[in-house]
Order: C-alpha cells, then sequence, then structure tokens
C-alpha cells in the first residue's frame, strides 16, 4: 500500500459520495415534489434512445481507423450483434455470440 | 398454523423465487461483464498492495465501473481529495442523466427508492430499460432484484480477483466487450419500439460530433447536454399531445 490506511479510506469515501451524489441529484432536485414536472417526465421518454446510442459510440470511442485490428473487431461484431438480435430477438444469444465472435478476432485473428 | 395460512405462506416464497428467477434472466447479460470487469479490478487492486477487504469495500460503496479502475491510479498516486472529487465528477457525470429518465419511476419503489438510486449504473440502467415485466408481476420488485443481482456480480467479481485473479489462465481479452454488445441490444429494442427515431440518431450523430471534436476523454458530458437541450426544444413536437397533458 502506497498511502496511508486513512488516506486511502478517504479517497475511497470521496468517491463513493461524489458518486452517491451525481447519482442521486436528479431525485433531489424533483423527485420530493407530488407531481414531476413535465419536462423531466419528457425527457424520461425521450432520453433513453438517445443515451443508448450515446453509450454504444462511448464503447467505440477508441477505434483507430488507421490500423484494420483496432476498428474491425469492434465493427464487425456490433454489425453481428445488431443483426443477430433484429433476426432472432434474442437477448443472451445476440451478447453470448457477439462477444464470443469479438474475443475470437481479437485474440486469434486480428492479433 | 392453520392450512390456508401455510398455502399463503409457500404461494409468497413460491412468488419470490419467480422474481429472482425473472430477474436472473435479465441480469445474466451483465452478470458475464462485471464478474469480469470485476475481477480485472480486483487484481489491479490487489497488485496495488490493496487485499480483498478494500475490493469489497469499495465495490459495495462506490460500485461505479470505469471510476473503480482510476480510483486504483488516484490510491497509487496518494491523490488529493479535491482531485479525486473533481475527477469523480468528471468521470461519473453522465451518471445524473439516467436518474432524470427514472425519477417518476424511482419515486414509487418505497423502501428501496435509496439503494434503486444509488445502485444505477450504466449496465442496470439500460437492462431496466430493456425490460419488459410480464403480465401480474409487480415492476418495481423485478427493477429492485435486477439492481440487487448486478452489485452483487459486480462486488463479487471484485473479491475474486482480488483473491484469486492472479490464477486466473483463461485469457479472457475482449470478453468486455459484452458490455458494448448489452448496449447495442438495447438501442436495436428501442429502435424497434420507438414511434420516432430522432432521440437515437440524435443521440449517435452528437456522440460522433463531440467526439469528433473532443476526443475519446471528454466529449461524453457535452454530448448528453446537446442531447438534452434538443430534446427539451423538440419535446412539443416528439411527443403527441395525450403525453404532454400529464405535466
Amino acid at each position: 500500500m502506497p498511502i496511508s490506511v486513512e488516506q486511502s479510506v478517504a479517497i475511497i469515501a470521496v468517491t463513493a459520495l461524489c458518486t452517491i451524489l451525481l447519482r442521486a441529484l436528479p431525485f433531489l432536485l424533483f423527485g420530493g415534489r407530488k407531481e414531476v414536472p413535465g419536462v423531466v417526465s419528457d425527457l424520461g421518454v425521450l432520453l433513453p434512445s438517445s443515451i443508448m446510442a450515446v453509450l454504444v459510440v462511448y464503447c467505440l470511442r477508441n477505434v483507430d481507423f488507421a490500423a484494420a485490428g483496432h476498428f474491425l473487431p469492434e465493427f464487425l461484431s456490433c454489425l453481428l450483434v445488431a443483426g443477430l438480435h433484429v433476426w432472432k430477438k434474442n437477448i443472451l444469444l445476440s451478447i453470448g455470440l457477439g462477444t464470443v465472435f469479438y474475443m475470437v478476432l481479437v485474440q486469434a485473428v486480428f492479433a | 398454523m392453520g392450512r390456508a395460512e401455510s398455502y399463503r405462506q409457500m404461494e409468497t416464497i413460491q412468488n419470490k423465487r419467480d422474481y429472482i428467477g425473472f430477474a436472473f434472466r435479465q441480469s445474466v447479460p451483465v452478470m458475464l461483464g462485471y464478474i469480469f470487469l470485476g475481477i480485472a479490478f480486483g487484481l489491479l487492486l490487489q497488485n496495488a498492495g490493496y487485499n480483498f477487504i478494500w475490493a469489497f469495500l469499495a465495490s459495495l460503496f462506490i460500485y461505479a465501473g470505469s471510476m473503480q479502475f482510476v480510483l486504483v491510479n488516484l490510491l497509487t498516486a496518494g491523490a488529493g481529495l479535491l482531485y479525486t472529487a473533481v475527477m469523480t465528477f468528471f468521470i461519473n457525470g453522465r451518471h445524473i442523466f439516467y436518474g432524470l429518465s427514472f425519477v417518476e419511476k424511482y419515486k414509487k419503489m418505497g423502501r428501496a427508492y435509496p439503494y434503486m438510486v444509488f445502485s444505477l449504473t450504466d449496465e442496470t440502467y439500460s437492462v431496466l430499460c430493456g425490460t419488459k415485466v410480464p403480465e401480474g408481476m409487480d415492476e418495481n420488485k423485478v427493477f429492485f432484484w435486477i439492481s440487487l443481482l448486478d452489485q452483487s456480480y459486480w462486488v463479487l467479481g471484485s473479491v475474486i480477483g482480488a483473491l484469486a485473479g492472479s490464477y486466473i489462465t483463461f485469457d479472457s481479452t475482449g470478453i468486455d466487450f459484452s458490455m458494448t454488445a448489452l448496449f447495442v441490444v438495447i438501442a436495436v429494442e428501442q429502435w424497434r419500439e420507438s414511434r420516432s427515431h430522432f432521440p437515437a440518431i440524435l443521440g449517435a450523430v452528437c456522440g460522433i460530433l463531440w467526439l469528433l471534436l473532443l476526443g475519446p476523454d471528454e466529449f461524453l458530458l457535452p454530448t448528453l447536454c446537446t442531447c438534452m437541450l434538443v430534446l427539451l426544444m423538440m419535446r412539443g413536437r416528439l411527443l403527441p399531445d395525450a403525453e404532454r397533458e400529464r405535466g
């Protein structure tokens, strides 16, 4: 352990408290009211689709188009997952096969 | 104990099993990713000189994947508390947006409300967005069990990683793609179910534009803010009148 126990606990505690605060913020702002403001309930309907697309971009943020091995595994696997899911509509199948496919690509094909 | 009473008791046990069983099936995609990512975190923390108790406590109280990997660096560097706080706000700022879309739902969660708010990670958020609760099941209970199971996987993985991570010789390179796949699957489902594809396209376009502008480390928060602002401006046109009446 490079630093003291107290210092380690303090760093972990600050991280935990800040994370909880961030997660609780919308609820602290809007959860206490009897009626959730219309703006917030509208966002509740509209935001998830945007967020999910953003999260996909976020996961692919480090792809590098300069080398085939640094973007093809991601893109081919995402295509497979999306295709499988449109076709079979089975979450476990889509994620399971997609992940195995990706692992084979990065470990064996583009290694 | 009367016969009717014992029957009723059996029924509640059966009932609980149904809920845990259903929640488990929904959470399996997260299980895969959380256990392996948890192992990676536990191992990293162990190598930095912190044993499994630290891994257990960090995953129990922080419960934020990418932030915990940064935490290992903060610990080894002996980072200041203000710096730690700023880093946390920066990396976990996206969580505000998850809560924003669950305020109405979680308010009715009763005793589980605080835990539900605490445990709203990227992955739990996605699974809950994609969960269709069967007829006759209480959505609140299903959501609670999914959230609890998800965190158990993460905590379990962290402890295993700290205790035995160095003995795992299986090459798990690439297994973290299961999280990407989870987001892709939920995005596909939302695409099929939503009347307007505008929010999804908006998210993808904003994400790519800000990524090109700011690079991979800083694009996330501007992207989410832009999406929120555009959706707020467009909400009158995106949502049919019936749904707007409520507000």
